[in-house]
């Protein structure tokens, strides 16, 4: 049914859909809406025999759905930045005992300094945990990859984080078509665990492993990841049978067949990107965009494939690996290793803690990409000045004090 | 694409009136994209929401930067933030406010704005009067169903009904229709 409404609420009608056992859940920004609307849909009866347990924190939250899964019912939480965090040791536990919990990030920046705007740093925290992250373009998107992660995670026994850009997709109104519960009953079969703890039947879970074994637990840990790489595409061809609409995969392509500059970008910036594209192509600029859905696992052979004919590479981010610089980039890197003629690939970082990318912005970096490229990691829409006269402050005065608050002082100070 | 930017104070219903614009359109069969401007609002504090409306699917997600429409909710924001940047030369102004629009001291920008572009409304005075509460948003969308031929009152008043059931919603909807006649009233007089 398409309706107008704010991006948190669709997906919380989308999780219901998906009739899950448990919830439980903390509050932090931008992602409360989402479980808000759930408990609601609970307590007015639309989700039936499903428990909501407000619980005292993330970790809390995450060690209950633990618990949950590996007692067979079907689980799911969502949190944030610093709540991501909070719940790190429950998240690589999650996915070392291979329970199949699906997670929504509401993308936002981890302090310090604080901050509630929207950027990938907390996602790419977890990258190495052993969760699979799925990146929304669209609130349509984020709905659709909910449904599609619970059967990816069951099918794979393995938890499934679906990442979605704080405030920009979350608490963005915009039309939505939710799906029908009998359709997402189609899709998504009752929860049929591989192992389960039962009283009538008792196993331990989780039990010490040694140096005599715990690589080859890695081992399949990393192979069965792989493995979800064929699946993820067959999910996504699934959906659109049912569904009637393309949402997921691996990773998607726009007006790529020609270009000469290929972008490659995760979630809702891709949409603000193909608006410049277009805007590109009108003046004779061959570019086209990669948006990539499947960070975990990483599609190395796709994106090889996708990536091999262009000429440059610009990796668009909202995260940075401090002292490293784009952890996407690097891992593109990866992609185009031992190629015989790689593309030129150029790194860019923006959107950090919620600054607006724009379209102007992305293509003048674009254009930059081409006549004036950059050594390293480019930080679009840095501002300069601000940066130059605190490096020069500091190299000065050696009890300069704390580089935000500085910050803060000398923009003030200036406007 | 149609880019409308809607300045106000917190507890005006800056927020709400960007969502309401965007379900109105979304009635009648149009794409459209709200949203706030993600601060850490607070009463009083200056609020800044967006809505665009269009045809096609709308993927922008960078904030309204160049407004066809910009909404004012609170006419002593003039003071304190950089209200017009960017408002196109063609584009709409649409002013909550009881005073005489000579008395915003605004002159330079209205003179650059197609003449009857500036409209005027007491939204705050109409949702007293109607609502009871001082919450000039749902008083300010009738008024902009009058501009530009965006949406239509119809639309607007039945998009606030579906945010405000009972009482409340027809209040507002009151407030609404009162605006909408008078921004219309206005215009005519301007364009004369």
């Amino acid at each position: 049914m398409l309706k107008q409404i704010e991006g948190s609420r669709a997906m919380a009608e989308a999780i219901a859909l998906c009739r899950p056992e448990i919830i439980c859940a903390y509050p932090i920004t931008p992602q409360t809406h989402i479980v808000e609307g759930v408990g609601a849909l609970v307590r007015d009866g639309t989700l039936q025999n499903c428990e909501f347990i407000n619980v005292e924190s993330e970790f809390a939250a995450l060690s209950v759905a633990i618990g949950a899964s590996a007692a067979g019912a079907r689980a799911y939480t969502a949190t944030a930045s610093q709540g991501l965090l909070f719940m790190a040791e429950a998240v690589y536990n999650a996915s070392g005992l291979g329970l199949p919990i699906v997670m929504t990030l509401g993308n936002r920046a981890i302090g310090a300094p604080i901050n509630i705007w929207n950027d990938h740093s907390e996602a790419m925290s977890m990258r190495d945990a052993g969760w699979m992250q799925l990146f929304a373009e669209t609130n349509q998107e984020a709905v659709d990859l909910h449904i599609q992660a619970f059967k990816l995670a069951e099918e794979m026994s393995m938890p499934v984080m679906v990442c979605v850009d704080g405030f920009i997709l979350t608490h963005a109104v915009e039309r939505v078509d939710i799906p029908q519960q009998e359709d997402v009953d189609t899709y998504l079969p009752p929860y049929e665990p591989v192992q389960v703890l039962d009283p009538a039947d008792p196993i331990s879970i989780g039990a010490m492993v040694g140096p005599e074994a715990f690589t080859e637990v890695r081992f399949l840990q990393h192979y069965k990841q792989q493995q979800a790489l064929s699946l993820i595409p067959v999910l996504a061809d699934e959906f659109e049978d049912l569904f009637g609409r393309r949402s997921g995969g691996l990773l998607r392509t726009y007006k790529t067949e020609d270009a000469e500059l290929i972008v490659v970008a995760m979630g809702s910036v891709c949409g603000t990107i193909k608006d410049t594209i277009d805007e590109l192509r009108e003046e004779g600029f061959l570019i086209g965009l990669v948006t990539l859905i499947s960070y975990r696992p990483f599609p190395v052979d796709q994106l090889r494939d996708a990536l091999a004919e262009a000429e440059h590479i610009v990796v668009v981010e909202k995260s940075v690996s401090v002292g490293m610089g784009g952890p996407l980039a690097n891992d593109i890197d990866l992609a185009l290793r031992n190629m015989a003629h790689p593309p030129r690939l150029h790194s860019a970082v923006a959107g950090l803690g919620g600054r607006p990318i724009t379209k102007n912005s992305l293509a003048d970096l674009f254009r930059q990409s081409l006549v004036q490229p950059w050594e390293g990691t480019h930080f679009l829409d840095l501002n300069e000045r601000i940066v130059a006269r605190n490096i020069h402050r500091s190299r000065k005065v050696r009890r300069s004090g704390p580089i935000a608050e500085n910050l803060i002082r000398q923009m003030a100070t200036e406007n | 694409m149609f880019q409308v930017r809607i300045h106000g104070r917190g507890g005006q219903g800056v927020v709400t009136a960007a969502e309401l614009l965007s379900v109105a359109a979304f009635r009648e069969g149009r794409n459209a994209q709200a949203f706030p401007s993600f601060g850490s609002e607070r009463t009083g504090a200056p609020v800044v929401a967006f809505c665009r409306i269009s045809n096609k699917e709308i993927r922008l997600r960078e904030p309204v930067l160049e407004p066809d429409c910009l909404i004012v909710l609170d006419a002593t924001l003039f003071r304190a933030v950089d209200v017009f940047q960017g408002l196109k030369p063609d584009g709409w102004l649409l002013i909550n406010t009881n005073k005489p629009l000579a008395e915003l001291h605004i002159d330079p920008v209205v003179q650059r704005l197609p003449k009857g572009h500036t409209v005027i409304v007491p939204a705050t005075e109409l949702a007293l009067k109607h609502v009871k509460r001082p919450v000039p948003n749902a008083a300010l969308l009738g008024a902009f169903a009058a501009l530009g031929g965006q949406v239509h009152i119809d639309a607007v008043e039945a998009a606030i009904r579906e945010a405000f059931a009972g009482p409340v919603g027809e209040a507002n909807v009151a407030a609404a229709r009162e605006a909408y006649d008078a921004a219309l009233e206005q215009e005519k007089i301007l364009t004369a």
